[in-house]
C-alpha cells in the first residue's frame, strides 16, 4: 500500500519535471491568447507529435518570461520597451520580432447616444478630461463618462500612443479590468464612451466613426476599413523569440504567417498581415 | 514500533511547522525588499534621460512637473522658474518629423547625435530619449535625476504608474479609496449583522436557527468574483437609477457588495459570543424582573461586547483585503473621492489589475509590491486589534 503510494508520487514528480522536448511554450498578451490557441490547435492537427502550450498573463509577463527561459515565444500587443530590451542585452539575448496580425480598436458609445463620429482631437480632449459634456461634440447635454482599460494593458498603451498622442489620460478615468466589463458598462451607462478590440464589437454598443484628418474623412471601424487603411486606430500584434531558438519555433511561426494561418486570423476578427501591408 | 512511529510523527510536525514559519517570513522579507526597491528607482523611466539646452537655467524638475510639461499642460518655462520661453517637447517617436531616414542612418546610428544637435539649436526644447543615445561630448545638459522619494509616494495625490517620461506613484488616492469603501461597508454591515446575530441567538427558535445559520454561512462560500459580477449587473444599474448618477460604478456599489460579503463573518462571530454569555447572568437579570428585551440589551450585548467587536474587526479585515468584487464595481478611478457616490480605486484592486503587465523589476512593479506592504500593515493592525480585544475578553471572563 505504502510502496504503491511512493511509486505513484515518484512518477507524478517525474512527469512534472520532464517536459516533452518537442513542446513549444507560448506566453503573453491576453489579446493574442484566443487567436494563438486556435492557431496552435490547427498546427498540432497538421503536425502530429508536436506540442504547443499557450498561456496568457499579459504582454509584460510574456516578455519577462523570455530571458528566464520559461517561454519560447512571447506574445505582445505592444512593442518591446527599451528597459526590457536592455535586460535582454545584459544576458546576451537577441530577441527577434515578428508581426503576426493587426488589431483595430473601436471607440464605442451607448446605442442611445446620437453622436456617431468624432475626430482624433475630440477623442483626445474627451479622454484627457478637457471636454466633459456631450453637447460640446454635437450630442445631448449629458456628462461624458469615460471608460478605459487598466493602466498596464497593451490596449491602454496603444490607445494612448495613437489617439492621445502620448499624453496621459485624465486621472479620474474609470479603468475596467477587462474588455467585457467595458462593454457591460457602456451598455448600461447613457453618457459612456470606451474603446474595445474590433473583434469584441457587438450590437449592445455603438461604434463611432473616427477621423484622423481633422474631420475631412471619417471611417467606421470594420475589418474592411482597417485593412484598406482608411480606419486609423490599428496596431500590430507581435511575437518575440530568442534568435538561437529559430529552428525550434520557426515552423510554428511560419504556419501562423502562412495563408492558412492568416485565414484564421481573419476569422478571429483580426486583420491579416498581408492585407494590411498591401494597404500601406 | 509504536514509539518510533510516535517519534516520527512528532518530528514531522515540528519540521513542517518550522518550514512553514520560515517560508512565511521569507515571503514577508521578499515583499519588503521588492517594495523598498521603489525608492532606489530614478524619477525618469530607467534607461532614459531628459535632455535640455545648455542655456536653460532649469535643471531639475519634479515628476509632476515633467508630466505636466509632456502633457502640454505647462507650456512655458517661466512656470518652472525659468525664462519666459515656450517649451518644446521631443519624444523618440517624433524623430521622423525632424529628420529624414538618411540623416539618421540605416541602423539609426546617427540618431543620438542628430537629437543632441537639435536640442543644442533650440533653447526651449526638452527631449526624452534613451541615455545611451546621447554622445558624451554633446553640447547639451541632462536634467538632474534623483531617486523617487518617500514623500512623493506617501504624500502624492496622483497615481500614474505608466506615465512617460516620469511615472507618478502617489498612493493617497488608493489609500483613501480603500479606507472609504471599507468604512462604508462596515457602516452598512454593522446594524444588519448585529440584528441578525441578536435574532439568531436570542429570539429565533431552535428550528429557525438551525436553518438560518447554515444559510448565512453559505454566503461565505460564494466566490468573490461572483459577488463582483452580481454587483456589476444588478447593484450598479440600480444605484444609477435610484440616485440619478451619470455613472453607476461607485464607492457605494463597492461598499454594498463588501457589506454583503462581510456579513457572515460578523454574524457568526457575534452570535457565538452572545450564545456564550453565561446562563447565570441571564437568569439573574430575568429574576430581577427585567423583560427579555431588557436582558438582551442591558446584559447579553454588554457582556459579549468584545466578541461582537472582534467580529466587526474581522469583517473590516475582509473588506480591506477584498480584491475581485471591488475591482469590478468601483470604477477604479484613481482620484481622492469626495463622496461615496464617486468612482474610486482600492489598493488590492490596483495590485490585481496592474501586476499582470508591469515589466518585472521596474519601478511600477516595485510600487505594486510597496502597495502590498501597506496592505500588509493595515491587515496586521486589524489583526492586532482582534488579538487585543479577545485577550481582554479572556481576562474579563476568567
Amino acid at each position: 500500500m505504502y510502496r504503491g503510494t511512493y511509486v505513484l508520487a515518484i512518477i507524478s514528480c517525474a512527469m512534472l519535471f520532464c517536459r516533452n522536448a518537442e513542446a513549444q511554450r507560448v506566453k503573453g498578451s491576453d489579446t493574442l491568447l484566443p487567436l494563438t490557441q486556435e492557431l496552435a490547435e490547427q498546427y498540432i492537427d497538421e503536425h502530429p507529435g508536436t506540442e504547443v502550450i499557450v498561456t496568457g498573463g499579459g504582454s509584460g509577463v510574456g516578455i519577462a518570461a523570455l530571458p528566464e527561459n520559461t517561454t519560447d515565444i512571447a506574445m505582445a500587443s505592444r512593442r518591446i520597451k527599451f528597459g526590457e530590451k536592455m535586460k535582454f542585452a545584459e544576458i546576451g539575448l537577441d530577441a527577434r520580432e515578428v508581426i503576426v496580425a493587426y488589431d483595430a480598436l473601436a471607440v464605442v458609445v451607448n446605442p442611445s447616444n446620437p453622436v456617431d463620429s468624432l475626430t482624433r482631437e475630440q477623442l483626445e480632449a474627451i479622454f484627457r478630461g478637457k471636454i466633459t459634456n456631450w453637447k460640446d461634440v454635437g450630442g445631448e447635454d449629458r456628462k461624458i463618462v469615460v471608460y478605459s482599460r487598466e493602466t498596464s494593458s497593451g490596449t491602454y498603451e496603444f490607445f494612448k500612443e495613437s489617439v492621445l498622442d502620448n499624453k496621459n489620460y485624465m486621472s479620474s478615468i474609470l479603468s475596467m479590468p477587462a474588455t467585457g466589463a467595458i462593454i457591460q458598462s457602456v451598455r448600461q451607462t447613457k453618457g459612456a464612451i470606451g474603446y474595445i478590440g474590433l473583434a469584441y464589437l457587438n450590437p449592445f454598443v455603438k461604434p463611432v466613426s473616427v477621423s484622423y484628418d481633422g474631420g475631412a474623412s471619417y471611417a467606421r471601424p470594420s475589418v474592411g476599413t482597417a485593412a484598406d487603411g482608411s480606419y486609423p486606430i490599428v496596431r500590430p500584434l507581435y511575437y518575440y523569440y530568442d534568435a538561437r531558438k529559430e529552428a525550434e519555433v520557426g515552423p510554428f511561426i511560419s504556419y501562423v504567417l502562412s495563408a492558412e494561418g492568416q485565414a484564421s486570423v481573419l476569422e478571429q476578427g483580426f486583420i491579416p498581415v498581408l492585407m494590411e501591408e498591401k494597404a500601406l | 514500533m509504536k514509539r518510533i512511529l510516535e517519534k516520527a510523527v512528532k518530528w514531522l510536525l515540528t519540521a513542517s511547522g518550522f518550514v512553514t514559519s520560515v517560508v512565511i517570513l521569507l515571503i514577508i522579507g521578499f515583499l519588503f525588499t521588492e517594495g523598498a526597491g521603489l525608492f532606489r528607482e530614478p524619477v525618469v523611466e530607467e534607461g532614459y534621460v531628459l535632455v535640455l539646452n545648455k542655456e536653460n537655467p532649469v535643471s531639475a524638475m519634479t515628476a509632476a512637473e515633467i508630466k505636466a510639461v509632456f502633457d502640454e499642460d505647462v507650456v512655458n518655462w517661466k512656470d518652472l522658474g525659468g525664462p519666459d520661453m515656450a517649451i518644446e517637447t521631443f519624444r523618440l517617436e517624433d524623430v521622423d518629423e525632424y529628420f529624414s531616414a538618411e540623416e539618421l542612418g540605416p541602423q539609426y546610428e546617427n540618431a543620438g547625435g542628430a537629437i543632441a544637435g537639435l536640442v543644442e539649436s533650440r533653447p526651449g526644447m526638452v527631449a526624452f530619449v534613451p541615455g545611451s543615445m546621447i554622445p558624451e561630448d554633446a553640447g547639451v545638459k541632462l536634467a538632474e535625476d534623483r531617486n523617487i522619494s518617500p514623500g512623493e509616494v506617501f504624500g502624492g495625490r496622483e497615481w500614474f504608474p505608466t506615465a512617460t517620461p516620469a511615472p507618478l506613484f502617489g498612493i493617497l488616492p488608493l489609500l483613501a479609496g480603500t479606507v472609504w469603501v471599507s468604512l462604508f461597508a462596515i457602516i452598512f454591515a454593522l446594524p444588519f449583522g448585529i440584528s441578525i446575530a441578536v435574532y439568531m441567538s436570542e429570539v429565533a427558535s431552535e428550528k429557525v436557527r438551525g436553518f438560518l445559520k447554515p444559510v448565512i454561512e453559505l454566503l461565505n462560500g460564494i466566490p468573490s468574483v461572483v459577488y463582483g459580477f452580481f454587483g456589476l449587473i444588478v447593484i450598479v444599474p440600480m444605484l444609477q437609477q435610484v440616485f440619478g448618477l451619470p455613472v453607476g460604478e461607485s464607492g457605494l456599489a463597492g461598499s454594498i457588495v463588501l457589506a454583503i460579503m462581510a456579513l457572515p463573518t460578523i454574524v457568526t462571530v457575534a452570535e457565538d459570543a452572545m450564545r456564550n454569555c453565561p446562563r447565570t447572568l441571564r437568569e439573574a437579570s430575568l429574576a430581577l424582573g427585567a423583560t427579555k428585551w431588557q436582558t438582551i440589551y442591558k446584559v447579553v450585548i454588554p457582556s459579549s461586547m468584545s466578541g461582537i467587536a472582534s467580529g466587526v474587526v474581522l469583517g473590516i479585515g475582509r473588506a480591506v483585503g477584498e480584491t475581485m468584487a471591488v475591482l469590478m464595481v468601483t470604477g477604479n478611478a484613481a482620484v481622492i473621492p469626495s463622496s461615496i457616490l464617486e468612482p474610486l480605486r482600492t489598493i488590492p484592486a490596483t495590485i490585481a489589475a496592474e501586476l499582470g503587465e508591469a515589466p518585472a523589476g521596474g519601478a511600477h512593479y516595485q510600487s505594486l509590491f510597496l502597495l502590498g506592504v501597506i496592505l500588509f500593515f493595515i491587515t496586521f493592525l486589524i489583526n492586532m486589534c482582534v488579538e487585543y480585544i479577545s485577550a481582554r475578553n479572556r481576562a474579563k471572563n476568567s
